[in-house]
């Protein structure tokens, strides 16, 4: 139920997020962090991706490379026919005069120096971070209703109209105001359970065909990614697909009232404007 | 604009003094023994978990001739500069003999030809490194189970230590020798086996010549090259009489003294 204290018609903080949400939410930020980091570490370990079950090293789909390019070091990626210098990002970077062959640099990754067994130990404890928290995210989402109620797009908010006008308003950066403000509009809601039901497993699944000894228990999952390469592909990729998310995300969230939208993931409080005092529930 | 630019500027300067700081506090937090005991924790967990949901007897997944790599991956020790291997290679191998001895009834010295002739397995497996690349191979070995059943093992015994004969790094205390272990469930998994011929021609060197271990469903450095000796023992942490490991650094394994686990599971 909204709490819309005072009468006054103009701003109302109404129970935007639950505690689990907050709660499930700062976690993740944490562990995703680090699993991203300590990931890049990983990653340059061996930085390039390829399709199918086995590498083809004469031709990845993605390496980060150091090449002589004229007597001098370069960090040259390749992607697919493509080549792109990118010396002191991908590939060959570091300080001038200390530049090392590394795929991500320094300050991507965790460790900053390079350590694949550091990197892994740093992985796989936020992994579990990340799956018992994504595991109590759904468990209490499902059971108390925040998946139906605030993420699924209600009949109205399917109707391509609706969604042609979301898309349209979104693209000129103009956000919901009154009793529209009060859930998740459909935009946000579609990308919302992309992430959670979508990506976030993905990472936990493909992360699992990462091992041999998984892969011989349950040999149809490798398969269905494609492969064990294809798997790892499919983990870098959907890491950079929630990466972009958290770009836009944290875009939007600045563009659309930084503190009201922080307020409201740490106490849960969200103002809205309303014309009229507040009746009906809200998310 | 200048305030614009000057807001962007303190910015920045804010968002990399924040980065620095967080990586740096990452950096000091893994250098700190009593974090990597926290971080090393979750490895324990991830053990358990694996062996929880794992059905250890599983075959590992054979591919078909067409899948082998051309490309396959040569890692760790490429071409061994120790002298007693530079010695046995010089001659084709000629006067190699694998040692099985240990925690064992009827020690073993089998030669190359010995060995050809024991109970043997031929098989199209996946090899991941722990870097993240995996090649295909074909692999023909004698099968371990029944080479242990030849030697009977004695009632305590747990391990079974590769002993290789390339060091990876060059050390006084000679820890930097390669060596691996497995426990009894894996060295009795019908795709465990000591590896002769690859991709149907004799072991190269670069792949471990003459006998690598295979332990499909592990990663790749369970797959200890250069196999000199097969020690069976009860622990692989025990220790001499001054406290000095007996094996390596008594983590059971060459990398697994270096910060990798021991079951090599994901």
């Amino acid at each position: 139920m909204p709490t819309a204290e005072k009468q006054r018609p103009q701003k109302v903080l109404v129970r935007r997020h639950s505690v689990t949400t907050r709660i499930t939410h700062w976690t993740n930020v944490l562990a995703l962090l680090i699993l991203l980091m300590s990931g890049l570490q990983i990653f340059n370990a061996h930085p390039a991706l390829y399709w199918g079950a086995k590498s083809t090293f004469a031709d990845p789909w993605l390496a980060m490379t150091k090449q002589e390019v004229r007597d001098a070091p370069r960090g040259i990626t390749t992607l697919g026919d493509l080549k792109f210098d990118t010396t002191g990002l991908f590939g060959w970077s570091g300080k001038e005069g200390m530049r090392e062959q590394r795929g991500f640099p320094a300050w991507a990754t965790i460790p900053s120096y390079r350590s694949l067994a550091d990197g892994r130990r740093w992985h796989f404890f936020f992994a579990w971070l990340f799956v018992f928290n994504g595991l109590a995210y759904w468990l209490i989402g499902l059971l108390g209703g925040h998946i139906r109620k605030d993420l699924l797009p209600t009949r109205d908010q399917l109707r391509p109209r609706h969604i042609l006008h979301e898309i349209g308003t979104h693209a000129r950066l103009k956000f919901a105001k009154g009793e529209e403000a009060r859930r998740y509009n459909v935009i946000q809601k579609f990308t919302y359970l992309l992430v959670v039901a979508l990506l976030l497993p993905l990472m936990v699944l493909t992360g699992l065909c990462m091992s041999p000894g998984f892969n011989a228990t349950v040999p149809w999952l490798v398969d269905l990614f494609g492969g064990r390469q294809s798997a790892r592909t499919i983990h870098f990729l959907s890491a950079t697909a929630i990466v972009a998310f958290v770009i836009v995300h944290l875009l939007l969230v600045v563009l659309s009232g930084l503190w009201n939208n922080l307020r409201s993931m740490i106490t849960g409080k969200y103002a809205i404007e309303v014309d009229t005092p507040a009746k009906g529930d809200a998310a | 604009m200048t305030v614009a630019t000057n807001r962007r500027r303190w910015l920045t300067a804010a968002g990399a003094s924040l980065g620095s700081l967080w990586l740096g506090a990452c950096d000091k937090l893994t250098a700190d023994p009593r974090f990597s005991a926290m971080l090393a924790k979750a490895e324990g967990l991830t053990e358990r978990a694996q062996r929880l949901v794992t059905d250890r007897k599983a075959l590992a997944k054979e591919f078909t001739p067409a899948d082998i790599s051309r490309d396959f991956k040569a890692n760790g020790t490429l071409s061994p500069q120790d002298y007693a291997y530079e010695t046995l290679l010089a001659d084709n191998f000629a006067g190699y003999a694998l040692t099985v001895d240990g925690l064992v009834e009827h020690p073993l010295e089998l030669s190359l030809a010995d060995l050809r002739r024991q109970p043997s397995r031929t098989q199209i497996t996946r090899h991941d490194c722990v870097e993240g690349w995996s090649s295909i191979g074909k692999w023909k070995g004698a099968r371990l189970g029944p080479l242990l059943d030849r030697a009977k093992l004695k009632p305590n015994a747990r391990y079974v230590v590769f002993h290789c004969f390339d060091s990876l790094e060059q050390t006084l205390d000679n820890t930097g020798q390669y060596y691996e272990s497995i426990d009894l469930i894996d060295a009795y998994h019908p795709q465990t086996i000591l590896a002769y011929e690859m991709n149907d021609a004799t072991l190269p060197v670069r792949h471990g010549a003459p006998l690598r271990l295979r332990v499909e469903r592990q990663l790749g450095y369970k797959h200890a090259k250069y196999i000199a000796r097969i020690e069976v023992v009860e622990r692989l942490d025990a220790t001499d009489a001054n406290g000095q490991p007996l094996l390596g650094r008594g983590n059971g394994g060459f990398w697994p003294d270096r910060g990798y686990e021991w079951y090599a599971g994901i």
